[in-house]
């Protein structure tokens, strides 16, 4: 398989805490890669370095053959690599349709067109793609409400939708449980396993232990901005360096 | 249905017009109906639908807005110099000149958001305010401000012929004058215009990008926009539009003054648009009819007509509310239009339009008819 990105050598420090230590790491097409760590490993920023949220002291981000250091976060998602968030970041005034519909957009116009005469109701592709994107997370019933009165778990959904229209190459998912009740979580396991979503290349930071080995092909592990280990699941269950920085305080909790 | 049909473009503008082009007669209960106040509130109308383009759909609140509207008024008035007095020509040059002076002010401008943004562009058109007062004496003439003189070159009038012997030449759109009520109707077809290109920008996929902006620009940007060009080409449309309205001011008495692009100016179609509904199509349009129409009459007012008015009193109660009252007339009309405003915004954040929304809504309710907007408009999308 080939690998569709690859972090090489990148370290990040913010003032004196190096968040990020020669971190190494390679994604392969196809695969659900999760990154598991305890609160402060430097998951976030890892995920910020990629997407262009924060530039890397040294070290290289290539993705699909191409070098992302450096370049803006729209270029970013036009090359394919499209980030969910943590917090739902949605367009609260804006209906659930067309929070969908602006994804759909990026996709085909671009970063930028300027097409003030063009009717929003002669869109009527992007507009069944987006109710079509809906209904897979069974959210089309609520397509004419504002985003902001959705629910959390409802809002989260969306960010999802929002983040599987643009077909990316690589779907880089912050915490998508996070908050969550058990139920929604097993749903959203659901949804990221089955469909176009199941096919896709994802990119997991997760907290939730239940979550990461229903989920993930393989796992990195990152503790005080080194990466630990990397391998299957199984393997990294057997990790004794694993299990002393991490699943062993966790299970304590 | 019947919905589908009022939300249809064509229906909404013939609507549009045919209540535009009848103003004269519908304004004649409420006294309005002369041509200088018909002209202000189309003109002033175009200015504050413009500024609804950048306000309303991005969020961007700029405080520099008259400067756009004096460029276009100095930039018509020397059309009238230089080529002829033709309206045309000197509403063309009016739009394209402010619009470039918004692509360098929305550039600069644009670099910061929120409150740094509006602070730029109130220096930017307090500077152009400035310079039209000092430095630029020669382009503008200072505090006199820019008037037409009879020796005025007028290169492609006098080309044609038209040589003028007598008194200052007049403002003409292929001939017919531009005074009075012919003045109104040129203005209300260019508020129709305007309205329509506004109209086009808000439903098109365009417009739904600059909404997302204003609702979380970070989100758009990790969406694949660069936003920038966007808020910069709002940015610009509305200084068009201003441009539009200042050379419409310039068209009807040919006469550009360096106040025209004053802070308070700024303020004021700020003020329309709030008070109207930002962001609502119709909205900025009647807060300018508002704005203009109280204008014209506290302004007006005096203490000898405000007696009059309170004669119907007692002696010693007609002294204190005369006395009182005419604080708020005159000069002191804009403590009238700022106490308006206060009470609009508490009570009515959406403006006037959340008011008309609430009306339309009791009135369904009580005819068991109450239904969601917002669904309607989209079912009307999706269709």
């Amino acid at each position: 398989m080939s690998n569709i990105l690859e972090i090489k050598g990148v370290n990040k420090t913010f003032g004196g805490l190096h968040a990020l230590q020669d971190v190494n790491l390679q994604i392969e097409e196809g695969e659900t890669h999760a990154i598991i760590g305890p609160n402060g490993a430097g998951k976030s920023t890892l995920l910020n370095c990629c997407i262009g949220r924060l530039i890397p002291d040294n070290g290289s981000v290539t993705f699909n053959g191409k070098n992302m250091i450096g370049m803006e976060a729209h270029d970013i998602n036009h090359a394919g690599m499209v980030r969910v968030f943590q917090t739902p970041e949605i367009f609260p005034e804006l209906t659930l349709l067309e929070n969908v519909m602006i994804p759909a957009l990026a996709k085909r116009d671009g970063t930028f067109k300027f097409n003030p005469f063009k009717s929003l109701l002669k869109e009527t592709a992007i507009h069944e793609e987006a109710m079509a994107t809906l209904a897979d997370f069974n959210l089309d019933r609520f397509h004419d409400h504002h985003a902001g009165s959705m629910s959390r778990g409802d809002k989260r959904r969306l960010e999802l939708a929002m983040g599987l229209i643009q077909h990316p190459t690589l779907l880089l998912l912050d915490e998508p449980t996070a908050g969550m009740a058990r139920h929604d979580t097993n749903a959203t396991i659901d949804l990221l396993k089955s469909g176009k979503m199941g096919e896709m290349t994802k990119v997991i930071i997760e907290h939730d232990m239940h979550v990461v080995f229903s989920l993930a092909d393989r796992i990195s592990v990152l503790a005080r901005g080194h990466i630990i280990a990397t391998g299957t699941p199984e393997e990294i269950k057997n990790d004794p360096k694993v299990k002393e920085a991490y699943l062993g305080e966790q299970e304590d909790e | 249905m019947m919905k589908n049909l009022i939300k249809s473009n064509t229906v909404i503008m013939l609507i549009f017009a045919a209540v535009v082009l009848t103003a004269p007669m519908w304004t004649a209960p409420i006294g309005a109906n002369y041509p200088d106040l018909l002209q202000k509130f189309a003109i002033f109308g175009i200015f504050a639908v413009g500024y609804n383009i950048l306000f309303g759909l991005t969020g961007y609140l700029s405080f520099g807005h008259a400067a756009f509207l004096g460029i276009g008024s100095y930039t018509a008035v020397w059309s009238f110099k230089l080529l002829t007095m033709n309206v045309v020509p000197a509403i063309i040059l009016a739009v394209i000149v402010s619009g470039i002076f918004a692509l360098i002010i929305g550039y600069l401008s644009l670099r910061r958001s929120g409150i740094y943004f509006s602070i730029l562009t109130l220096a930017f058109a307090q500077m152009a305010y400035s310079l039209a007062y000092s430095v630029l004496t020669p382009i503008t003439n200072g505090e006199t401000g820019l008037q037409l003189e009879q020796q005025d070159p007028r290169i492609i009038d006098s080309m044609f012929g038209v040589v003028v012997t007598d008194g200052l030449p007049s403002t003409n759109l292929f001939g017919t004058l531009m005074s009075g009520y012919s003045g109104f109707y040129v203005a209300a077809a260019f508020l129709i215009f305007a309205f329509y290109i506004s109209l086009k920008i808000f439903r098109s996929p365009f417009g739904m990008k600059l909404l997302a902006i204003k609702s979380n620009q970070t989100r758009m940007k990790y969406t694949g926009f660069n936003t920038k060009p966007y808020l910069l080409t709002a940015f610009i449309i509305s200084g068009m539009y201003a441009g539009l309205a200042g050379g419409l001011l310039a068209s009807i008495d040919p006469l550009a003054g360096a106040e025209r692009m004053q802070w308070t100016a700024s303020g004021e179609v700020v003020l329309m648009t709030i008070m109207g509904g930002v962001g609502t199509l119709i909205g900025p349009l009647l807060g300018a009819g508002i704005i203009k129409y109280l204008e014209n009459i506290f302004s007006a007012l005096n203490k000898s007509e405000l007696t009059e008015i309170f004669s119907f009193m007692p002696e010693w109660l007609q002294t204190i509310v005369v006395n009182i009252s005419n604080v708020f007339v005159g000069e002191g009309w804009h403590l009238t239009l700022g106490a308006l405003f206060m009470l609009i915004v508490i009570f009515l954040p959406g403006g006037v339009m959340e008011g008309v929304t609430k009306i339309k809504d009791f009135i369904l309710g009580i005819f068991g008819k109450g239904e969601d907007n917002r669904t309607a408009e989209i079912e009307g999308e999706a269709k």
